[in-house]
């Protein structure tokens, strides 16, 4: 095993340590010497926090921060308002076209082929017939001009517009009393909702932006946009919903990001 | 009630005489209520709160990091809390609930007991001058710490004050559709995310000058870990000085 030096640090003195500071500053250094109990409880916490890289990181550390994830879902179920709804745009402050957001740059999307697309529904559904996107573009339209807030902290002003996600799950005899509604995406993303999110009047399955069908990057052909949850939430390019009662889990929740996201 | 007080006996022996600190329940009648500067509640309180404010700002930023307002501020990585964002944001709500929880626990302390009114009222505008020109002239006393100046008591009902809008402005940008009244106040979801970051910036201002101003005077760091010298409570009736017997 190599002996090292230590590496040279701004922290480390160049020149070893200059002992007249220490002689003329004795009496407050004995003082300091009396505060041994506040010296290990505030190095204690300290060392949690100087290392946390390595310690956030930590199994137990990410135990106890998903725990408290999982209690803020909890809390955030309860502050949810049913019937409250979200702040409306005008057309003139529609933001063309939307910002782009995923786990990978806009340059690696890879479009959806509508004429090969089908929409697929598993679980709680009583008709479980595949849908084209002919058949999805039929049905009666909601327009939402609504704010896209992201994790991240950005927000646009968004148009978009498509059935709505109630009278959908209606029409194919979904189980609106289950708990949960998870989409899967043709870029093998995950996400799902609460029941309540998927039951709110602003919550659409959306297939135009701006009065145009929705662009590749940001869709195409069916995607969910709802006013309630953050940006990621939103899941996009969606091939398959399914009705559970069974907690779906997420992409991004398995990365920490907390699973309900409410706004 | 004298009897009832534990920390009434323990005056003498309590070290702080040793940091030139006069107060001492020896100069009150025996009758007068006594307690410490800073009771047990508060410095526990108080510490909880250091604890929190380290966990919020450090995660803080690396949540600030993700999405900066301004483009020439991102904060280096080693001050931040968390290895990607999303560990920011779970140290964060973790933090939210210590903050808060500790905050509501200290301000119906602080009122009750009246030692908001005690310590940190009134301020004047003659008190103020004076403080100033006292600090100008570096003749200001830092040998009782049982009483606030008046520089101190602005600061501290200031960070209070700034206490309770980062409070509300974090609660507006967490839920901006379900408190959207709320939102409203700060007019935009970016208003309020910039009020949030403001604050932040005046509490690590306020966090800087008293942390160098507790180890310039260090008695008063010692007192919120000891709880400092025993004082009247001024709820109870005291005596003028005058009457008071001479301490030997």
């Amino acid at each position: 095993m190599a002996i090292r030096t230590p590496s040279t640090s701004i922290f480390r003195p160049q020149r070893g340590t200059d002992q007249r500071v220490l002689e003329a500053n004795r009496d407050l250094v004995e003082m300091i010497n009396r505060r041994n109990v506040l010296r290990g409880a505030v190095s204690l916490g300290a060392l949690t926090f100087l290392t946390g890289c390595d310690v956030t990181e930590a199994d137990q550390v990410q135990t106890v921060l998903r725990a408290v994830s999982s209690w803020n879902d909890r809390v955030q179920q309860l502050i949810f308002r049913p019937n409250h709804l979200a702040p409306t745009y005008s057309e003139a402050q529609v933001v063309k076209p939307p910002r782009f957001n995923a786990h990978y740059e806009i340059d690696e999307v890879s479009p959806v082929d509508a004429d090969d697309w089908k929409l697929e529904l598993s679980g709680r559904i009583e008709d479980k017939r595949p849908w084209t996107a002919e058949q999805i573009y039929q049905l009666p339209e909601q327009e939402l001009i609504i704010r896209h807030i992201c994790v991240e902290g950005w927000d646009y002003i968004g148009q978009w517009s498509g059935p709505n996600l109630r009278m959908f799950l209606e029409r194919v005899g979904a189980d609106l009393t289950a708990k949960y509604i998870a989409f899967r995406c043709a870029d093998d993303y995950t996400e799902s909702l609460d029941m309540a999110t998927a039951l709110h009047p602003q919550t659409i399955l959306a297939t135009k932006y701006a009065k145009e069908p929705i662009t590749d990057p940001f869709g195409f052909p069916l995607r969910l946009r709802t006013a309630v949850k953050l940006g990621f939430k939103n899941a996009k390019w969606i091939t398959a919903i399914e009705v559970t009662n069974e907690f779906p889990e997420t992409y991004y929740g398995k990365e920490g990001f907390n699973w309900y996201s409410g706004i | 009630m004298q009897a009832a007080d534990p920390f009434a006996d323990t005056a003498p022996d309590n070290g702080v005489a040793d940091a030139g600190v006069a107060v001492s329940h020896r100069r009150h009648g025996p009758k007068a209520h006594m307690r410490r500067l800073h009771p047990l509640p508060i410095r526990i309180m108080h510490w909880t709160n250091a604890v929190a404010m380290f966990i919020m700002i450090g995660s803080g930023w690396k949540i600030y990091n993700d999405e900066v307002i301004f483009g020439w501020l991102h904060f280096p990585d080693f001050l931040t809390i968390g290895r990607w964002a999303q560990h920011g944001l779970q140290w964060h709500f973790l933090g939210m609930w210590i903050v808060v929880l500790n905050g509501i626990a200290y301000v119906t302390y602080g009122i009750a007991t009246g030692r908001f009114r005690r310590m940190l009222l009134p301020i004047r505008w003659k008190d103020l001058i004076a403080t100033i020109s006292d600090a100008l002239r570096l003749r200001l006393s830092h040998q009782d710490p049982t009483r606030y100046n008046t520089v101190q008591k602005l600061l501290y009902v200031g960070v209070l004050a700034v206490g309770v809008l980062i409070v509300l402005s974090g609660l507006a940008i967490w839920k901006p559709i379900q408190f959207s009244e709320l939102l409203a106040l700060f007019s935009s979801f970016q208003t309020a995310r910039l009020v949030h970051f403001l604050c932040m910036t005046a509490i690590v201002g306020f966090v800087i000058v008293h942390v160098a101003l507790a180890l310039l005077v260090p008695h008063t760091l010692v007192a919120m870990i000891t709880g400092g010298p025993v004082v009247a409570d001024e709820t109870a009736p005291q005596e003028p000085t005058a009457q008071l017997e001479p301490t030997h």
